[in-house]
């Protein structure tokens, strides 16, 4: 696998903060494996967030690297059509709702949201 | 995966306990939710590709913290005897605890009585000091039989006790998660908390295997 400039690691391959990062850096694999796009094409999406992060005061690579990797996979997905912001945005509200909804110790499903 | 997601409680915020709700996750868990779940159900992502993909790299996060507690049990009478009186701050001595509003609790193994954790309700799981959770102990079969047959449970996964043996089965909940203090294996006199840290599996830390002794019994440099 390529390996990414900024990405956290140590001598045994990438670390991560939480499960969150761990899923969305999985994700990319899944995407980049099932010929969505080449890691070439990754690693543009992943520098545009990076670099403008950057140039916005992000000053501790290392702690937000997973944010700017989420937010490229966001905006890759956008553009290769795979879903679009208004969907996003509205199953981010499903998944907060259906957490509201779900009692404590329930798996928590997206039909709880309704 | 798919639509339905068992909650592991490891959101960065603080637990209200007033609230009966599902405590609610940070907003960047709430973006990776929302891409996993969409992308899952338009085909564009096999929940099977992903979850090996995830299996991969879940002893990634947090890597082998609670390896070295252990192993630091076992070199440090009196870290062990502060560990089994409150887990929670003698973790957070060592560094590893950087969330509030949970608790751990570490049980030792001996030769009278093994520890299994569970968590029957859902997957609550120490991962901040054991990573992310395999995909068995998130599974209703073993949720339910770590409880009806623990000792069943325990020979699928190679581990065959003593008759004499107790087996005794912690139930998490989300403001207590266990970690099991496996038995130092024999044969690891003189060895540094390194070497040791590294005979230490997670299996071992949720209880479902012991740790076994080196295979030689020369030190490991």
């Amino acid at each position: 696998m390529t390996n990414f400039l900024y990405q956290p690691k140590d001598a045994n391959g990438p670390v991560f903060k939480a499960p969150w990062e761990a899923t969305a850096f999985s994700l990319v694999i899944a995407l980049h494996k099932s010929g969505t796009f080449t890691w070439l094409e990754w690693a543009n999406y992943l520098t545009v967030k990076i670099e403008s992060a950057q140039a916005q005061g992000d000053a501790d690579i290392g702690d937000t690297y997973y944010e700017h990797w989420l937010s490229a996979l966001e905006a890759i997905a956008q553009e290769k059509k795979l879903t679009d912001v208004s969907e996003l945005v509205q199953r981010i509200e499903q998944w907060r709702s259906a957490y509201l909804n779900t009692p404590h110790g329930q798996a928590v499903e997206l039909n709880a949201s309704v | 995966m798919s639509n339905s997601e068992d909650h592991d409680h490891d959101h960065d915020h603080d637990h209200d306990h007033d609230h009966d709700h599902t405590a609610l996750p940070s907003e960047l868990e709430l973006r990776v939710k929302a891409l996993e779940s969409l992308l899952i159900e338009k085909g564009l992502v096999n929940p099977e590709t992903l979850n090996e993909i995830i299996d991969t790299y879940e002893h990634r996060v947090g890597p082998r913290n609670g390896a070295q507690v252990v192993a630091k049990a076992w070199t440090s009478a009196e870290f062990r005897q502060a560990l089994l009186t409150d887990a929670t701050d003698a973790v957070a001595s060592l560094g590893f605890m950087g969330r509030q509003g949970e608790h751990l609790k570490v049980v030792a193994n001996s030769d009278d009585v093994h520890n299994l954790v569970v968590c029957t309700l859902c997957s609550c799981y120490p991962w901040t000091v054991l990573g992310l959770p395999p995909a068995w102990y998130k599974s209703a079969p073993y949720r339910s039989r770590a409880v009806s047959e623990p000792r069943a449970v325990l020979a699928e996964f190679g581990t065959h006790l003593a008759d004499t043996t107790r087996v005794q089965v912690w139930d998490s909940t989300a403001e207590l998660r266990y970690l099991v203090l496996p038995q130092r294996p024999a044969g690891t006199e003189g060895w540094s908390e390194a070497q040791l840290a590294e005979l230490v599996t997670r299996n071992a830390m949720i209880g479902v295997e012991v740790v076994n002794p080196p295979e030689t019994n020369e030190v490991r440099g």
